[in-house]
């Protein structure tokens, strides 16, 4: 609790900040607008001007979250909440090929980190790569899967989802390798005693030691499906999603709409992230692991 | 020249607040240590005898009373350099080899180079560690790990040494042989010594003064003049006299707890 | 058909192989650890290159390996230029400037515990963000050049970085601060001589996830606008005209540039932190 205050602080200073960045962004472009019209502005003019162009520079954040509120709540209100320049259902495009391309990738990555813990062969063979995978900016065959799938007749949610997929998938191996391999010597060496099956100590040690890991995993794994789908949406010049709304403002230079693509971004990457973590918190708190 | 006490306590009080109510961590302390003596610190757990050492280092400030250790306050003490501090863990830092590990106060504290290396050669070989420098803390083993730390607390001229239950985490037969290095050293550099410990044997072993303390509110409940000569063969442990010293000291902590039930 | 069955041969062979190694007796030799993934790496590529030839995959939808080399061998200039535009001066650029800004930035910070409490979280929010998504703003605001690749890489890489230090330098014992204390230590001495060597493992964290950052960072900058050079820039042309081998060839630059860039800071993190229990051995 004690740590509100200072966290609102820095928001807010970030807020002032951005406000205070974006007077002089804009105030050539209002300058040039003027002297156009054979007009001088007076320095509150200017300042009122800078706040509310129609493509600034930068967006100041009341331009911003009126933007979010024009293309969310007030569709819902006008009953358009599904239009097609309603955010929610760009966001929803985005989130869905998120959702199931991380739970492909979560699935596969876990029967792989099983595979890897239980066969030596596997471990000594695919760990490495798995491990060097992550080093390789993956992200940079996001167009060519796109496309190519695209060339063969499988267009949308699906190739994004697979390129979501593909990200969530290295995060969760690793972690999910650690966790498998959390229990110490004495707590294996005390199922033995017990003369347990592979079975029982998978499901009953390892299985549980891991959940910790798997979480931290799953919470780098969803930011990266997140990241996946927008940077998915990209190639193809696609017209849906939170990453189309961004090329098509990039495009067209309006950049209130990059802005609140971006905030829709961040808010559904935090929703994700903090929904993940909710999970944890609950499960781990059951199985009386909480820190 | 007078015969001033290092440290000279009266009425010490100590009170930490916390969330269950005000602990009182030290009351009414009064305690002289002179020049050249051992002075062990011995008691259960919440007795006080390592805050009393923290409050002579500056690292604790007392809430009553007065301390002064060389006629200075504890804070003027410590710029004068006035004692070097050891702690339970050896607390040498990985990435420094044992040699520049001692050097670190001296560089701290400004020393030039030459100085720096002919100090360092001559702790060393004070606590038996020559030919270690250029070796790093975690290719020691434990004993010698704390060795060193005492090394590095002797490197700059401090008269006075704290330790903080030096040997606490060591098996029994290293830290016998520690304590006979230590009372060596001892004699060797007729230092003043501060020495926090749980153990009675090691206490009475090494002290000529034996402060016995007591939890809630942490005060002293007997200070014992030893009577063994300064010359301490291992085997002293197992005359009449030292037992005697030791019966006494358990009395004491006995008569401690007694007091809290 | 035959090339296919002979692949899947060398595949079960390999297998067999690999599986006989690692149970072996000397499966715990330096030799055979390195030997088993390469088998599985050369066996992945033997397999591909028997499968798309037997197949008749069609270039556009899968290269083989040897397309793909010969087009890399071919086009090892243009690749040169690319990998100038967008590791060198794209991501390295930023990768000094953001990681060396957000250093600063967790070092200033570090002295109010005010700031420590509200910039942490905050912090790790925005890290766990997808910041790709400034790349529209930054390329209008930077220009096509590599100016705005290496903008939205400071952008990228600055949080991770600055959470990963503020932690190394909270990352001192009690005892070693009061050590310091015992000595009459500065703020100065005791940062350079106590916080900021015990802070280098997880300053090191934070400079290792950022190398990868910074190559995502500067390869997808460059879809959002690039002049006519640059690997994002490439891979989203000859995408376009389905010169898959290409785009293949500049994936392969990626890869050995990640690889690379992460031996190197891993490198220079196995000489500072030699110390440190994960390096030992």
């Amino acid at each position: 609790m004690k740590s509100v205050l200072p966290i609102l602080t820095v928001v807010v200073a970030i807020v002032l900040i951005w406000y205070a960045a974006a007077i002089p962004m804009n105030a050539q472009w209002a300058r040039d607008q003027a002297a156009r019209a054979d007009t001088t502005l007076t320095t509150s003019e200017l300042i009122a001007d800078t706040l509310s162009q129609d493509r600034p520079r930068l967006p100041a954040p009341h331009q911003v979250v009126v933007e979010l509120w024009n293309s969310t709540g007030d569709m819902v209100l006008a009953g358009r909440g599904l239009s097609n320049r309603s955010l929610i259902l760009h966001a929803w495009y985005t989130l869905s090929a998120t959702l199931l391309g991380f739970a492909i990738g979560t699935a596969a990555g876990i029967l792989l980190a099983v595979g890897i813990v239980y066969n030596r062969a596997m471990d000594m063979a695919v760990m490495p790569w798995a491990i060097a995978s992550q080093t390789i900016p993956i992200l940079a065959i996001a167009p060519m899967i796109i496309v190519v799938l695209n060339s063969v007749g499988v267009q949308g949610l699906v190739p994004k989802a697979i390129i979501s997929a593909y990200l969530s998938f290295f995060p969760v191996v690793v972690g999910m390798v650690k966790g498998l391999r959390s229990p110490n010597a004495s707590q294996l060496d005390l199922l033995q005693t017990y003369n347990a099956s592979r079975n029982n100590s998978f499901w009953k040690l390892r299985l549980p030691s891991s959940m910790p890991y798997f979480f931290t995993a799953l919470k780098i794994g969803i930011a990266a499906a997140l990241v996946g789908a927008i940077v998915g949406e990209l190639p193809t010049g696609a017209v849906r999603g939170l990453g189309a709304r961004m090329l098509s403002g990039s495009y067209y230079g309006q950049t209130i709409q990059i802005w609140s693509a971006l905030f829709a971004a961040a808010l559904l990457a935090a929703a994700l992230v903090g929904i993940v973590g909710l999970i944890e918190r609950l499960m781990l708190r059951r199985m009386g692991m909480e820190q | 020249m007078t015969t001033e006490p290092v440290i000279k306590a009266d009425g010490l009080d100590l009170t930490f607040q916390t969330n269950d109510g005000p602990v009182h961590a030290l009351k009414g302390v009064d305690l002289e240590i002179n020049k050249g003596e051992f002075v062990s610190f011995i008691g259960p757990s919440g007795c006080g005898k390592t805050t009393f050492l923290r409050v002579i280092a500056a690292l604790e400030h007392p809430t009553g009373g007065t301390i002064t250790v060389n006629g200075m306050s504890p804070d003027e003490a410590r710029r004068n350099r006035a004692y070097g501090y050891v702690f339970q863990a050896a607390g040498l830092y990985p990435w420094r080899s044992i040699a520049r590990n001692i050097k670190l106060p001296l560089e701290i504290m400004g020393y030039p180079r030459a100085e720096m290396e002919k100090r360092v050669e001559e702790v060393l070989r004070l606590v038996d560690l020559e030919g270690f420098g250029k070796k790093f803390p975690w290719q020691l083993s434990g004993g010698m790990q704390q060795r060193a730390s005492i090394a590095r607390a002797l490197a700059f001229d401090a008269d006075l040494l704290l330790m903080d239950e030096p040997f606490g985490a060591l098996d029994e037969i290293v830290r016998d042989h520690l304590n006979e290095q230590l009372l060596a050293l001892w004699a060797r550099t007729e230092k003043t010594i501060g020495f926090v410990t749980h153990s009675i044997p090691e206490a009475v072993y090494l002290s000529t003064k034996i402060v016995v303390m007591s939890p809630r509110p942490g005060r002293i409940t007997d200070v014992i003049d030893s009577t063994l000569p300064r010359e301490r063969p291992l085997e002293i442990r197992d005359t009449p006299e030292f037992l005697a010293i030791a019966h006494r000291v358990r009395e004491g902590l006995r008569a401690g707890h007694a007091y809290d039930e | 058909m035959t090339l296919v069955i002979l692949s899947l041969a060398f595949w079960l062979a390999a297998y067999l192989f690999n599986n006989w190694l690692a149970k072996s007796r000397w499966s715990g030799s330096r030799a055979v650890r390195l030997a088993v993934p390469a088998i599985f790496g050369v066996t992945v590529i033997v397999v591909w290159e028997g499968l798309v030839r037997g197949l008749n995959v069609p270039m556009v939808i899968l290269p083989a390996p040897s397309a793909i080399a010969t087009r890399f061998a071919a086009s090892l200039d243009l690749l040169w230029i690319d990998f100038v535009q967008t590791v060198v001066k794209g991501a390295l650029t930023g990768y000094l400037i953001g990681t060396g800004a957000a250093f600063v930035t967790a070092v200033l910070i570090d002295r109010s515990l005010f700031l420590k409490r509200g910039l942490l979280p905050v912090g790790n929010f925005i890290a766990a963000l997808p910041i790709v998504g400034t790349a529209p703003i930054l390329v209008m605001w930077f220009g096509f050049d590599w100016q705005s690749k290496a903008a939205v890489v400071v952008a990228m890489v600055f949080f991770p970085m600055l959470v990963n230090t503020v932690q190394g330098l909270a990352d001192t014992g009690k005892m070693q601060r009061d050590l310091m204390a015992t000595w009459s230590a500065s703020y100065w001495q005791t940062l350079f001589k106590l916080r900021l060597p015990a802070a280098m493992p997880a300053v090191f964290n934070g400079l290792k996830i950022a190398t990868t950052l910074a190559l995502i960072g500067a390869i997808v900058a460059e879809f959002f606008g690039s002049p006519i050079k640059g690997m994002g820039f490439r891979i989203s042309t000859a995408v376009g005209t389905l010169g898959l081998d290409m785009v293949w060839a500049e994936i392969t630059v990626a890869a050995l540039a990640g690889s690379a860039f992460y031996g190197a800071v891993a490198m220079v993190e196995r000489a500072v932190t030699f110390w440190h229990p994960s390096q030992r051995n």
